[in-house]
């Protein structure tokens, strides 16, 4: 078992030399129906790693004393917010962090009822992996297919099913293999590779098998789930796309010691840069020649995605913020023409003919909605042909953009293949798009 | 490997060989780095709100990095609640100086004076801070202003987007917020509204402490040990200032103490420490049993709500 890294008295009080292994951060998203303990597991996470401290426990024991429970309410660790807690729900997306020896954990925590597509896709969008809860008693659910749908669309790496409350089918392994069986056909259908998903038999109440190996499930040889979440390969899912760096913003200093210094400053949201390296830049069409990816602290031999970097070319082009570099021999493609998947965030439907603003990387574009091709139920996964686009609902979308844009398929470049739609008079967000059109695998269950 | 701030200025020559390595704190700081570069790439008028606290120079740090060898483009901001420890307004000067950057301080004993806000009772500033950086941020039409918010300093700070958009009156409506999706920030507003931006918000009180002796990140002396009068108050050990204290009762003591957080002087508790250096400050950090917000902040005590209220009403 791993030392907790927080915590009185843990042997994570020693400060770690320099020369310890380089600790690596992991981003998930936990996803779960309303009753199946997901705040209990989330709770117990933070609490056996020692992530909550005195007084947030005496917090939480003196509120559930008030509300007359006579047992800590773990979900009030994670409900912030005055209207979650006079209801009793969560409403919004919470940032958990805890962390081990080895590994910090940033856990997007999606509550499953109110607003699930928003919340989940939200959630989602960032997780390297995601851990979908089931009760034991009753397996995989429709909450569960269309949870794990959103996460195959959203493109999430890796899945971890936790078949919570084991004790209460009496740590049945028939119970466990059953359930793994009805998920591993599911994900399959859903385009997971075996190798990418794993089921962990646990009780989140009792904290069998979340961070201690349970003695009651002798038949269960795989890792704990902190064990797995220490394990996995962390990074980017881009790192092995080709290159790709959304510029932000150009950096010109103008001084005396740098007086021609222009340099292109962006995250590499995909694959790696060096100098040398031949690049184009997108919508304009320029190529040229990395010759040097700074940052404040020296000049880099290569740079991964995830690394915010400052790319100087060789020749002197006219790029701006919105413009893409690319690499030269595997550029995306552009087009004004999109075909998309829309997860529509928003009270107010989406109609054919809508004039929208439309955000890909650095750039804002305006954007009229064409066909609305199919529409996703996600309660049933079946498609019918929509008129409008409501609230939760998932759609394949036709979109015109006023400018060309460099795109991927959102199955090749997550961070080139995405995309937000804006509300022009608001400015509020209404939909996560993805380009390409995947959903018509998500219905081969 | 790091650099001081005044190293940062200039790129090194000769690519360098430490490639490979991309931790947890590299994450965080490609992270804040886009941030902060998305919205000088969206906002007219940004502003980073700046104490001489520790979360706010890290800020500034994590700012000259995002356009070195460039100039920051932003100023800064400080509402003064006038009680604050002499060492850090003295700290929060020389930093102003040694970069050029331009610094706007707001009194609060300006609006006290006249009459637009009035002093409580109790003697603490803290929540008196709202009107000056609400009258600020509208005098200087600032647009996006830069906070040293962490999501793991509080509940209701968890559900605090990284962009997150404040009304004409500075209100946050937590049941309004924007969905954020991958790394792609919604920043539109209406005139008269702004956003707060928290480029740190994925950081915990660990990262920032080890990032600060990672990159040698000079702070204040305050928050490290030292001897100081102090007397005891609500389970706090605060120091003798122009906020009052101590009162009848409360008596002076010379303790061993540091600061983990710096705030109005009424309301900022010291800890009793014997940590003189950042070493020894991450291990009591590590193995500290309460959040830095519970043990030293008595302004998160006054109601289970108390950030959440107070950030309704567009307090950082």
């Amino acid at each position: 078992m791993p030392d907790p890294a927080l915590g009185e008295g843990s042997a994570g009080a020693t400060p770690q030399p320099a020369e310890a292994p380089p600790r690596e951060l992991l981003r998930f998203a936990t996803a779960g129906s309303v009753d199946d303990g997901k705040s209990t597991l989330v709770g117990r996470l933070l609490y056996d790693t020692k992530s909550v401290l005195a007084d947030q426990i005496e917090a939480v024991q003196r509120a559930s004393v008030d509300k007359g429970l006579s047992t800590p309410d773990l979900s009030l660790l994670v409900d912030g917010l005055r209207a979650e807690r006079e209801q009793g729900i969560t409403i919004d997306v919470a940032y958990r962090y805890f962390s081990t020896p080895r590994r910090e954990f940033v856990l997007a925590d999606t509550p499953g009822h109110v607003q699930y597509t928003r919340n989940t896709v939200t959630g989602a969008s960032t997780a390297e992996l995601a851990v979908l809860l089931v009760d034991a008693r009753y397996g995989v659910v429709e909450q569960t297919r269309r949870h794990a749908a959103v996460l195959a669309l959203l493109r999430v790496p890796r899945l971890v099913l936790a078949v919570n409350k084991i004790d209460l089918v009496d740590y049945d392994e028939a119970v466990c293999t059953a359930i793994a069986k009805d998920f591993n056909e599911l994900t399959t259908a859903l385009g997971y590779p075996a190798e990418r998903v794993i089921t962990i038999p646990l009780s989140a109440l009792v904290g069998d098998n979340v961070v201690e190996a349970s003695a009651n499930t002798p038949w269960y040889s795989g890792p704990t789930l902190l064990q797995h979440l220490e394990s996995v390969p962390v990074g980017s899912p881009d790192a092995d796309a080709p290159l790709r760096i959304p510029v932000q913003y150009v950096i010109r200093p103008r001084t005396a010691e740098y007086p021609d210094y222009r340099g292109y400053a962006g995250q590499v949201a995909a694959g790696t840069v060096r100098p040398g390296q031949r690049v184009l830049v997108l919508p304009e069409g320029l190529s040229s020649t990395v010759t040097s990816v700074d940052t404040a602290d020296g000049q880099l031999a290569e740079a991964g995605a995830g690394r915010s970097v400052t790319v100087l070319l060789a020749d002197d082009l006219d790029v701006a913020r919105g413009s893409v570099i690319v690499d030269a021999e595997h550029p995306p493609t552009v087009t004004d023409q999109l075909e998309t998947t829309v997860c529509w965030l928003s009270e107010q439907p989406l109609r054919p003919g809508a004039r929208l603003l439309l955000k890909h990387g650095t750039r804002v574009t305006q954007a009229i909605i064409g066909a609305l091709h199919d529409r996703l139920d996600t309660d049933t996964l079946t498609l019918s042909t929509p008129e409008r686009l409501e609230i939760n609902d998932i759609g394949r979308v036709s979109i015109r953009t006023a400018d060309p844009l460099p795109v991927d398929d959102y199955a090749d470049s997550r961070a080139t293949g995405s995309f937000l739609l804006i509300d022009p008079p608001t400015g509020n967000t209404l939909a996560a798009g993805l380009v390409g059109t995947p959903l018509v695998p998500l219905l081969e269950d | 490997m790091s650099a001081t701030l005044d190293q940062l200025a200039a790129p090194t020559a000769g690519p360098t060989a430490a490639n490979a390595r991309f931790d947890a704190l590299d994450a965080l700081e490609s992270e804040a780095i886009h941030i902060f570069r998305e919205v000088a790439g969206e906002f007219d008028r940004p502003v980073i709100l700046f104490s001489g606290g520790k979360d706010s120079t890290l800020l500034v740090h994590l700012a000259v990095k995002a356009f070195a060898p460039a100039a920051v483009p932003f100023s800064l901001l400080h509402v003064d609640t006038g009680h604050n420890y002499p060492e850090v307004i003295d700290f929060r000067d020389s930093l102003v100086e040694k970069l050029g950057l331009r610094l706007v301080v707001a009194h609060v004993q300006d609006w006290i004076d006249d009459g637009r806000l009035v002093e409580r009772p109790d003697g603490t500033r803290n929540p008196l801070q709202t009107v000056p950086l609400l009258d600020s941020i509208n005098a200087n039409r600032f647009d996006a202003v830069f906070g040293g918010g962490r999501r793991d300093e509080e509940r209701a700070r968890a559900k605090e987007r990284i962009i997150s958009l404040r009304d004409g009156f500075g209100r946050w409506d937590p049941r309004k917020q924007r969905p954020e999706l991958w790394n792609l920030y919604n920043g539109r507003h209406a005139p008269g509204e702004h956003v707060r931006v928290f480029p740190i918000s994925n950081w915990t009180e660990l990262d920032v402490w080890r990032y600060i002796q990672r990159e040698n990140i000079e702070l204040p002396a305050i928050y490290y040990s030292h001897q100081r009068e102090v007397f005891r108050r609500d389970g706090m050990w605060l120091a003798e200032g122009p906020w009052g204290g101590p009162r009848v009762g409360e008596a002076l003591e010379l303790k061993t103490v540091r600061y983990r957080t710096v705030g109005d002087g009424s309301c900022t508790g010291a800890v009793e420490s014997t940590a003189t250096t950042l070493d020894e400050v991450i291990a009591e950090v590590t193995a500290s049993r309460l959040t830095e917000r519970g043990a030293t902040r008595a302004d998160d005590r006054l109601s289970e709500a108390a950030m959440e209220d107070r950030k309704r009403e567009g307090y950082f």
